[in-house]
């Protein structure tokens, strides 16, 4: 085990599972979000359900852990690999065989990315308490909190600036787990790619249409 | 035979030895046939250079053919120029307009250090090769043809990773200067094959083990190295190896202690 996760093989094999917990919590995540569209009283039951149990903690406990070892593993990966290429080319390819810039900026959105979920979590995990009684039980008024939040427009600018570099960052990632995970091949090797494009777009616009819909509405 | 000649200019890498920091020094390239090939325009140049008793740009290159692997530089940041599967030696005058100006760098790579100007020295391959690509164990006299079953689907597949000449053009395009190509291509195409199978988890433990200490970086999957690779290697390898070298690790069984009676 230690031979495996010791190598640049394993390494990547780490950041591809940790990755796929975040990937499967931010469609999650999006989808929940949604219920804003239908109305703030099942927006904010949604998010009481969510917060009522004890599986809250079991959830965060490993989302936490595998951010963590995400992070962790990818400032070694990439301090590693800048020391592996050494020097930078004078000209940089322009050309047939340029790769994405989505693959080649990972490090930097996923340092966006992170300082995102940090400022997001002080933003509305503790953020104001408002209280609201939906059907006689007495809950967080998080409609309220968000409503107030994006009704400015700096706010909705960097939420949507992230969201698209998160989007960025998962249609790269997402695919290359397969890789990483030995499973990228024959005829499914096109497959993932797209189907993880098509994800990442989907979560992004999903996320993206909340805070332009709250923002639109009330200006 | 078109006759049509251009002419250009060139930036290229000039670097006396491994501990001189190197720059880009201008030539003019005059009067270039474009049914010449890329090197042989730079020998021209060079011919020119020494006629003025100046030191010629050195490069790598032997068979000119595009299947040995010796040749390799960096043309306006791209691993072999701009045409795809193509070698440097392989790539024609004809693919560049009139009085372009182009930029020529060597493979850049901490684990291929610069030996002369474009020059760069390539033997972590062989270390890696050293390590486990290759087949160790005696397998008989050669058989009838027929009688080693292999599905053709994986002969294939087998012969298209052994079609790697080891140019590095893999490490030189990656971002990460990793050898994750090069190593999977020689994994996947013993690993593919009957006579691959007695070390096959032995060979994935130690040529990614050698792959990591020569210091190449990891695979971001950026697939700029298939893009490079002159002889179209396939990404699918990585996966291949990625696959291979988890197996190894998973279900290897430790060594006994003390050799068999024989």
């Amino acid at each position: 085990m230690s031979i495996f996760l010791g190598s640049t093989v394993g390494k990547k094999f780490l950041m591809g599972i940790t990755g796929l917990i975040w990937a499967g919590f931010v469609l999650a995540h999006m989808a929940g979000n949604l219920l804003i569209f239908f109305s703030n009283d099942a927006y904010n039951s949604y998010g009481h359900a969510l917060t009522s149990g004890n599986i809250i903690y079991i959830a965060e406990t490993v989302l936490i852990l595998a951010l963590l070892i995400h992070v962790g593993t990818a400032v070694l990966l990439t301090r590693a690999n800048r020391q592996a290429k050494g020097s930078a080319y004078v000209v940089v390819s322009q050309g047939k065989k340029k790769a994405t810039l989505a693959s080649r900026t990972m490090a930097v959105q996923g340092s966006m990315v992170l300082a995102f979920i940090i400022l997001h979590i002080i933003t509305f995990k503790y953020g104001t308490y408002y209280e609201t009684n939906v059907h006689g039980i007495v809950m967080r008024d998080l409609a309220k909190l968000i409503s107030e939040v994006f009704s400015e427009p700096g706010y909705v600018a960097w939420y949507v600036v992230c969201l698209v570099l998160l989007g960025f960052h998962l249609s790269h990632g997402v695919g290359s787990t397969f890789q990483s995970l030995g499973l990228m091949e024959g005829t499914y090797r096109n497959l993932w790619k797209k189907l993880s494009c098509v994800y990442a777009i989907i979560v992004a616009l999903g996320f993206i249409s909340q805070p332009l819909y709250i923002f639109l509405s009330a200006h | 035979m078109s006759g049509k000649h251009i002419n250009l200019t060139l930036k290229v890498w000039r670097q006396k030895g491994p501990k001189d920091h190197g720059s880009l020094v201008e030539y003019q390239a005059k009067n270039v046939s474009e049914d010449a090939s890329f090197l042989e325009m730079v020998d021209s140049v060079n011919e020119e250079l020494i006629s003025k008793g100046d030191e010629p740009i050195a490069f790598d290159h032997d068979c000119r053919e595009g299947i040995c692997g010796s040749c390799g530089f960096v043309i306006d940041g791209e691993a072999h120029g701009p045409l795809k599967s193509t070698t440097v030696c392989q790539l024609h005058m004809r693919n560049f307009s009139d009085g372009a100006t182009l930029t020529i760098e060597p493979f850049r790579a901490k684990s291929f250090p610069v030996i002369k100007d474009l020059m760069v020295d390539r033997s972590a391959f062989d270390r890696i090769i050293s390590a486990g690509g290759f087949i160790s164990v005696n397998n008989g006299n050669a058989v009838d043809a027929n009688a080693v079953l292999i599905p053709k689907t994986d002969a294939d597949e087998a012969m298209s990773s052994a079609t790697c000449i080891g140019c590095g053009a893999c490490v030189a395009a990656c971002k990460n200067a990793s050898a994750a190509l090069f190593t999977s291509a020689k994994i996947s195409h013993m690993a593919l094959l009957p006579q691959g199978q007695v070390e096959r988890k032995e060979r994935a433990l130690n040529m990614v083990a050698a792959m990591d200490a020569q210091g190449f970086g990891s695979c971001t999957t950026t697939g700029a190295c298939e893009a490079a690779c002159p002889k179209e290697i396939q990404l699918t390898n990585i996966s291949r190896m990625n696959r291979e070298y988890f197996a190894a690790t998973a279900t290897k069984r430790p060594k006994h202690k003390d050799g068999g009676a024989g």
